[in-house]
């Protein structure tokens, strides 16, 4: 259509001839892959990876300088140089309470507002996928991005701890010891229980990021309200209310690195986590479903 | 305005809009509009800026939600059906928008994928057609505002639409690509799309568009065929004779004939062509030589002030009487 040419090919090019129906609908699944292509081309979505991939660099390089563990209140912070699997373990006990949950807020809380910001919510939305799919798909990809948040944290802390203090027994809360390779079992199933209240936060984030329309809102609130619920955790007089804050549910992870067992803070974890994260994701569908899509 | 009941299947309206309304609190956006888009038509949807175009446009796309009435598209209502109402459609609202990360190819990939259908084969072609093939692997955010309006074209097409819903395409181009984009929605149209086109683009609409709805303040002023509108604005003539004088006075005396007035340039009147066929004959019969007898349709320009500046008068008064859809008080406008 440039005026440079001698013959406008929009006059000389062929027309798409006009369908009549439609035969194939996208699937979620379809949505879902093109919302991780979308995280993957943004730069910001590597700020979060990046600040949990540091994080347990930093601390490897800190504890290999710093030799005097024998004072630590953690009975990992105590075994730090007997195993580099008790790093992980360590890292997710630092991180699990602010770097992780900011880290699924970035993202959670930008999924729906950074597209109202740019207008292309309503170009997506004037396709052949419904609104439930691109939320579905973008809840998906808020809660893929957590959990590879959690993963890679993880990876990267056991590898420079392995590296840095070999691949040996580690000694659980329990005081008992467990062998090199159920430890990493024990590493990757930790993780895996935290992602609960991760998955919870994102849905938070979520229905923020749906309702707000403003990235930044959304982000700061989501880690606002963590940060809110630690302190109505610490203020005197409300312990009742402890058990089913969501910032309690953060260390349920820990059961699993008792001998036997602990399920119940496991079990607990999971169904006050869906008390907060159901309601938020059901009404984050149903603002999406509803609002008026008028922006950009 | 017709009423028909709307019918089911293929055969049903393009676009049909039944008392829409959208109000934001005590803002009247869209005050009860009806629309009739037929198969074929290259609908012309025309207002100033703020007159409740795209307010409408988004409702039919199902972008947003009415407060009152209707609209459907090809018998389906998108508030009901969601994205199976958008079946055959495609457009933008106001500017198209995409993912500035994103190559141009990425972004209509990405499309493709939201419309299956096996969209994704159609990339290059559509990219072929709006010339953006050569720049299809750089990244939108470094695109200017035309080639945007140009992948927005390549974003529509990629649907196979029979509807295309253009809200104010030519917005921002140089003379060269208005030029251009008038090239290909007139070809698309000859195609056999049936395209709605919102602008405030007086000569776009009137070189593009077989028919109209004029909005102003949320209303409907005018629906139907622009050859009716400029019919029913001014079926006016201008009159050179060997004796004006005399002529004027012949012409003042005819039944059917109106405001018959002496101008710079001769007479000028105001009849439909039976009539002034009757006044050639009647002054022939009086001695009276006709050297021009000039049909002056109103300008589509005229009409639009008629009808969004002098309201009902403007409708109904003596300088061209154009028939609107009833004026009511003006509303709070919102764009």
């Amino acid at each position: 259509m440039s005026s440079a040419g001698a013959a406008s090919p929009a006059a000389a090019a062929p027309v798409v001839p006009p369908a009549r129906a439609r035969s194939r609908r996208p699937s979620v699944l379809s949505v879902y892959r093109w919302e991780l292509r979308k995280l993957i081309s943004q730069k910001r979505t590597y700020l979060g990876l990046a600040l949990v991939v540091i994080l347990p660099l930093i601390f490897v390089v800190f504890e290999g300088l710093h030799h005097d563990h024998n004072h630590a209140e953690n009975i990992f912070a105590t075994e730090i140089t007997q195993s580099g699997l008790a790093t992980p373990v360590l890292m997710l006990l630092f991180m699990s309470g602010f770097f992780l949950p900011l880290a699924a807020s970035l993202v959670s809380g930008d999924i729906f507002a950074n597209e109202d910001g740019n207008g292309t919510l309503k170009t997506i939305l004037t396709r052949s996928v419904d609104r439930g799919q691109v939320f579905a798909a973008k809840a998906l990809a808020a809660m893929t991005y957590a959990a590879t948040a959690v993963f890679v944290s993880a990876a990267v802390a056991t590898i420079a701890g392995v590296i840095s203090w070999g691949f040996h027994p580690v000694r659980t809360f329990s005081g008992t010891d467990v062998s090199a390779g159920e430890a990493l079992l024990l590493v990757f199933a930790s993780n895996a229980v935290y992602l609960i209240p991760l998955f919870t936060v994102a849905a938070i984030g979520v229905l923020l990021s749906a309702t707000t329309r403003n990235s930044a809102a959304a982000v700061v609130g989501t880690i606002g309200l963590v940060i809110l619920l630690f302190i109505v955790g610490e203020i005197p007089g409300l312990e009742g209310i402890r058990p089913y804050l969501l910032t309690e549910q953060f260390q349920a992870w820990q059961g699993l690195l008792r001998t036997p067992t602990y399920w119940a803070p496991i079990g607990h974890s999971a169904w006050v986590c869906a008390l907060y994260g159901v309601p938020a994701l059901f009404a984050g569908y149903l603002v999406f479903l509803r609002r008026d899509v008028a922006g950009g | 305005m017709s009423d028909t009941p709307s019918p089911q299947g293929d055969e049903a309206l393009p676009v049909r809009a039944r008392g829409l309304v959208k109000r934001y609190r005590e803002v009247l956006a869209v005050d009860h509009i009806d629309l009739n888009v037929r198969a074929g038509d290259v609908y012309g949807f025309l207002g100033p800026n703020g007159a409740g175009k795209t307010t409408t446009l988004r409702m039919a796309l199902g972008l947003i939600t009415p407060t009152e009435g209707t609209v459907e598209l090809f018998g389906r209502d998108p508030l009901r059906e969601g994205a199976r109402a958008l079946d055959g459609v495609a457009g933008f609202v106001e500017a198209p928008r995409f993912y500035p990360y994103l190559t141009a190819r990425k972004n209509l990939q990405l499309l493709a994928a939201l419309d299956g259908d096996g969209a994704s084969v159609r990339i290059d072609e559509v990219l072929d057609i709006v010339e953006l093939g050569p720049r299809a692997g750089h990244r939108v955010g470094g695109y200017s505002h035309g080639m945007r309006q140009r992948l927005g074209i390549a974003a529509a097409l990629l649907r196979r639409p029979r509807l295309l819903m253009l809200d104010e395409p030519a917005t921002g181009l140089d003379p060269a690509g208005m030029r251009d984009m008038r090239a290909l929605i007139r070809r698309l149209a000859g195609d056999g799309i049936t395209v709605l086109l919102s602008s405030h683009q007086l000569p776009e609409v009137q070189e593009l568009c077989d028919r109209v709805a004029i909005v102003d303040s949320g209303r409907v002023v005018y629906e139907g065929a622009l050859a009716d509108l400029r019919r029913q604005g001014g079926a006016g003539y201008r009159l050179r004779t060997t004796d004006d004088a005399l002529a004027l006075d012949v012409a003042r005396g005819k039944e059917g004939i109106e405001h018959a007035s002496a101008g710079e340039h001769g007479i000028e009147l105001q009849a439909d062509e039976q009539h002034v066929g009757e006044l050639s004959l009647a002054l022939a019969h009086a001695g009276i030589g006709i050297l021009a007898l000039t049909p002056e349709l109103a300008t589509l320009e005229d009409l639009f002030f008629r009808l969004t500046e002098g309201g009902a008068d403007g409708a109904d008064g003596a300088g061209g009487g154009v028939s609107g859809n009833g004026a009511k008080p003006q509303p709070a406008q919102v764009g």
